[in-house]
């Protein structure tokens, strides 16, 4: 056995996802001696195999589906003499790029913070003691004052089709080296879609078999409709209210055996299957069970700290449940710092926006008008189409039945949720979280001056749509 | 295999936190029910907990000398069965009359023991609350129907009618001040639309003394109860000088002695060489006599001027003096140290404390100049006070305090009442090291130079 070493720290982050390194760097900058351990390299599921690499990979597959319409057909003017090539190898070395870069810069920012970097599997002997299996061979022993949990978490298998063969997961559809002539997608939530959209614009035949009978459920069938607009009419296959049953290879090919809601039993031919039925808690092998910390069903039980139940251990991020997001993460990361280090920190925001690089892409931050309903709300809503905007039609949007939907408390105008469906509106996301924490009215939004031309007009139009006097469509 | 979780429990009434004591037990131990497992100090009492199961230990959480809150998990405990994991917070043990018998206890412990059972805490004070669903948007109401919404018209603004407990509409900026200040911003009422709690309703808030006007209902002027509750966390310095304290008063079991000290004469000379002294000279306290006086007088006493290493048990006895000088800076307490003070004549102290002493009050202290005494001397300068019971600087064995001076009639010679100038001198000795007849003989031999200030500076 090789020498085992050890060392002692401040603090300790186990995972370097989007939660672990930012409270790693942010602990460093307030002087404690941090280190934070990661086996999969930095990043985590977000730059390594999440946000970043899909989203490089959509952005691919609506260039290449651009320039194909440009093939087959001009427009705006423009035409191409040929068809475009796809390379699969080419595209995923170009996302690897990406990610390599933002990896490593990741890797200096952490420098730059002073917090030592471990590469290594960390397990827990007691709440405050991990032996790390370092990557390049020894171990050592980390005793740590505070510990901060961001071990992330994985994609769900399904028992009866586990990943392997045909069967694949969110991550090795990133890594696909030849494009999947048929896919078959089990689930219908937003990384199913994001991955089968992107899958269909580089032209691999896609069916959806989702259990419910709505697509990413997390947005109500008003915001959804343009999505599934877009799935008709580019032939995606969409089967609700339909259960994946498990693979049958027959005469050499491979099928996903479904029932549909009305109880038959259907089979679908695929070369691959795209299972993204959901994501779960990293919480196996690394002594979770030894450090003594409650859990709230899969995961572990945080207060609005993000304190556990054992005394100087935090968890943060995908760890510690709803919603699995990137910035949510952060969010608890740098609080969790600034609290190790003595400020009064709480994790309280009024809303966490969620974003779906569907086509079109989907937005959403605070309540949908049913939600605010079911709390007891009386609300107005506002609603303002894309195709009302000058800038969505510069962009070829707006055809989409794409729009900015806005809903507030009748009483006070306080504006409770935003929502957007259309091209490009992801990028309006940050102008809804800032609306929702600033405890904006719909009089605050209609009265902040919008720049023209831009898809933002679209937000202040529909605070004047909720107020019942829009500019650009008669109210 | 299924866990037993102990959290630390409510050891006795209105006990929030309790400080580790002693560990009886190790991680990966063999231990039986009601097998005594750890003693835990709480402001009031020690007490012993209990186990109550079988079981190996699987993890321990506390080192001796750390404060832990009630209800925080200390053990868990892997017990043979299949039945599900149990929390527990053991019954502290009913005091038997182990304490307050001879010998005395060693180490400043406190062992009066509680006799009163302390209740068992089934539930967990300490427990974190769920997490909070995850967004939420802002909630506060306001019952004024909005005014028809012209653009950017605004309501009157109207007190919001928030009810207890709601959360209130407010920036983050403001939220994040609220919770700095121990504000709960739901009481803050809010002057913009719709109740919006601004900086300027915090500013107001705070200024008005934090009164709950809004809620209670025009809470007149006059006495209101204080609500808020600060929770500060103890770290760097002061960290540092809570664990010094503890750890000194842990081990050192202190003796006090205090003798009255007459300065009248010591007084006229510091006023003579302070008008006379030369240009460049620092301004004499009385520091630099005591330091000299003590140089002196620990030469009989040198178990004074030592230091004593508990865990070896041996005495380090100092030739020359170096004389630790307590400081308080904007910090906290530090204690710079004037090397070999023995070999520095009067006016060479006043300007090595002067210099020490800045040096730690702007952070300028090198590692070297706070480190190393092996006698403290503390002052509380012209707060002064009668009496002090000064701490012991682990691991000296000796430390003086200098109270205040003041004018005070004593019989003279001849049966007279005349006004002299008086000082108490407080002193802490380790007296495991120091009895308390050479502690006295210490402090009469400072005594005797300090009222005949002649003598300091013959040889």
């Amino acid at each position: 056995m090789s020498e085992r070493k050890t060392r002692k720290c401040q603090v300790l982050v186990v995972g370097g996802g989007p939660g672990g390194y930012p409270a790693a760097i942010r602990a460093g900058q307030l002087g404690l001696d941090t280190v934070i351990v990661d086996k999969a390299g930095l990043g985590g599921t977000c730059l390594n195999r999440g946000c970043i690499p899909s989203k490089a990979f959509i952005h691919a597959a609506s260039k290449f589906e651009e320039m194909r319409h440009l093939a087959e057909k001009s427009d705006m003017g423009l035409s191409l003499s040929a068809a475009p090539q796809l390379d699969m190898a080419g595209l995923t070395a170009w996302k690897d790029g990406i990610v390599n870069k933002l990896t490593r810069g990741v890797g200096q920012l952490l420098k730059a913070a002073r917090v030592d970097a471990v590469n290594g599997w960390a397990v827990f002997r007691n709440a405050k003691t991990c032996v790390v299996a370092l990557a390049d061979g020894g171990e050592l022993e980390i005793t740590a004052e505070h510990v901060i949990l961001a071990t992330g978490s994985k994609e769900t298998e399904l028992p009866f089709m586990k990943f392997g063969g045909a069967v694949i997961g969110s991550t090795q559809a990133l890594e696909l080296t030849e494009l999947p002539e048929k896919l078959v997608v089990v689930g219908g939530g937003y990384i199913g879609l994001e991955l089968g959209i992107a899958f269909r614009k580089l032209g691999s035949a896609v069916t959806v078999v989702e259990a419910l009978d709505r697509i990413v459920p997390l947005y109500d069938g008003e915001l959804t409709r343009p999505v599934t607009m877009w799935l008709k009419k580019n032939k995606v296959d969409l089967h609700l209210k339909s259960k994946a049953r498990g693979v049958v290879e027959e005469g050499g090919k491979t099928f996903l055996e479904f029932q549909t809601d009305q109880g038959e039993t259907q089979r679908v031919e695929a070369d691959k299957i795209l299972v993204s039925v959901g994501r779960k808690p990293v919480t196996d092998g690394w002594g979770l069970e030894t450090m003594g910390v409650d859990m709230d069903g899969p995961f572990v039980k945080i207060d609005d700290q993000c304190r556990t139940a054992m005394r100087g251990v935090y968890a943060i991020g995908d760890l510690t449940g709803e919603p699995l997001l990137a910035h949510k993460a952060t969010a608890q990361g740098e609080a969790v710092a600034e609290i190790i280090a003595g400020h009064k920190r709480r994790f309280d925001p009024v809303a966490i926006a969620a974003v779906c690089f569907t086509e079109p892409e989907l937005v959403g931050a605070g309540l949908t008008p049913d939600e605010a309903k079911a709390r007891g709300e009386e609300v107005i809503t506002g609603k303002f189409p894309l195709a009302a905007s000058g800038r969505a039609l510069t962009m070829e949007g707006g055809a989409d039945g794409g729009f900015v939907r806005i809903t507030a408390r009748k009483s006070d105008h306080v504006i409770l949720g935003i929502h957007a469906v259309g091209k490009h509106v992801s990028e309006l996301s940050g102008e809804f979280a800032l609306a929702l924490e600033m405890g904006a009215r719909l009089e605050d939004i209609a009265g902040t001056i919008h720049v023209h031309p831009t898809l933002t007009e679209a937000f202040a139009e529909s605070a004047l749509a909720a107020l019942g006097h829009p500019i650009h469509i008669s109210a | 295999m299924a866990e037993y979780t102990y959290k630390l429990p409510d050891v006795g009434e209105g006990v929030v936190e309790a400080e580790i004591v002693e560990w009886h037990v190790r991680e990966g131990d063999q231990v039986v029910e009601d097998q005594h497992i750890l003693d835990v100090m709480t402001d009031k009492a020690t007490v012993e907990i209990p186990c109550a199961v079988n079981g190996v230990v699987k993890t321990i959480v506390g080192e001796p000398g750390e404060v832990l809150a009630v209800g925080t998990v200390i053990l868990v405990i892997e017990i043979d069965g299949t039945a599900p994991t149990q929390e527990a917070a053991p019954k502290p043990a009913k005091d038997e009359a182990k304490a307050d018998s001879s010998p005395p206890p060693p180490a400043g412990e406190v062992s009066a023991k509680r006799t009163e059972g302390a209740s068992a805490a089934s539930e967990k004070p300490d427990a974190p609350k769920p997490s909070a669903p995850p967004s939420v948007p802002g909630q506060a109401r306001d019952t004024s129907p909005a005014s028809g919404g012209g653009k950017g018209a605004a309501p009157a603004p109207a007190a919001p009618s928030r009810p207890s407990g709601e959360r209130a509409l407010a920036s983050p900026a403001v939220r994040q001040r609220a919770l700095e200040a121990g504000i709960d911003l739901s009481a803050v009422p809010g002057s913009g639309p719709a109740g919006r709690v601004t900086h300027d309703d915090l500013d107001d808030f705070i200024a008005s003394g934090g009164r709950l006007a809004s809620r209670s209902g025009a809470a007149s002027a006059g006495r209101a109860p204080r609500t808020g509750v600060e929770t500060i966390k103890i770290i760097g310095l002061r960290r540092k000088i809570a664990e010094n304290m503890a750890l000194a008063k842990r081990t050192i079991p202190h003796i006090a002695y205090v003798e009255e000290i007459d300065l009248t004469a010591l007084e006229d000379l510091r006023a003579h060489l302070n008008a006379n002294r030369k240009e460049g000279r620092e301004k004499l306290t009385i520091i630099p006599f005591l330091v000299t006086a003590l140089t002196k007088a620990v030469v009989d006493v040198p178990q004074a001027n030592a230091h004593y290493d508990t865990e070896s048990a041996v005495l380090t006895q100092y030739e020359g003096v170096h004389c630790g000088i307590a400081a308080a800076t904007p910090k906290g307490l530090m204690v710079p140290v004037i090397r070999h003070a023995e070999a520095l004549d009067i006016w060479q102290i006043a300007a090595e404390v002067k210099r020490l002493a800045e040096a730690a009050r702007t952070g300028k202290a090198t590692k070297e100049e706070l480190t190393g005494s092996t006698i403290t001397i503390t002052s509380l300068g012209a707060m002064g006070g009668i009496v002090t019971t000064p701490v012991i600087n682990h691991p000296e064995t000796a430390i003086i305090g200098v109270n205040k001076l003041q004018v005070l009639p004593r019989y003279n010679a001849d049966g007279q009442i005349v006004p002299r100038k008086i000082m108490n001198l407080s002193s802490s000795f380790d007296h495991r090291i120091v009895d308390g007849y050479e502690a006295a003989r210490l402090i009469q031999a400072v005594k005797a130079y300090l009222e005949h200030p002649a003598t300091l500076f013959m040889e």
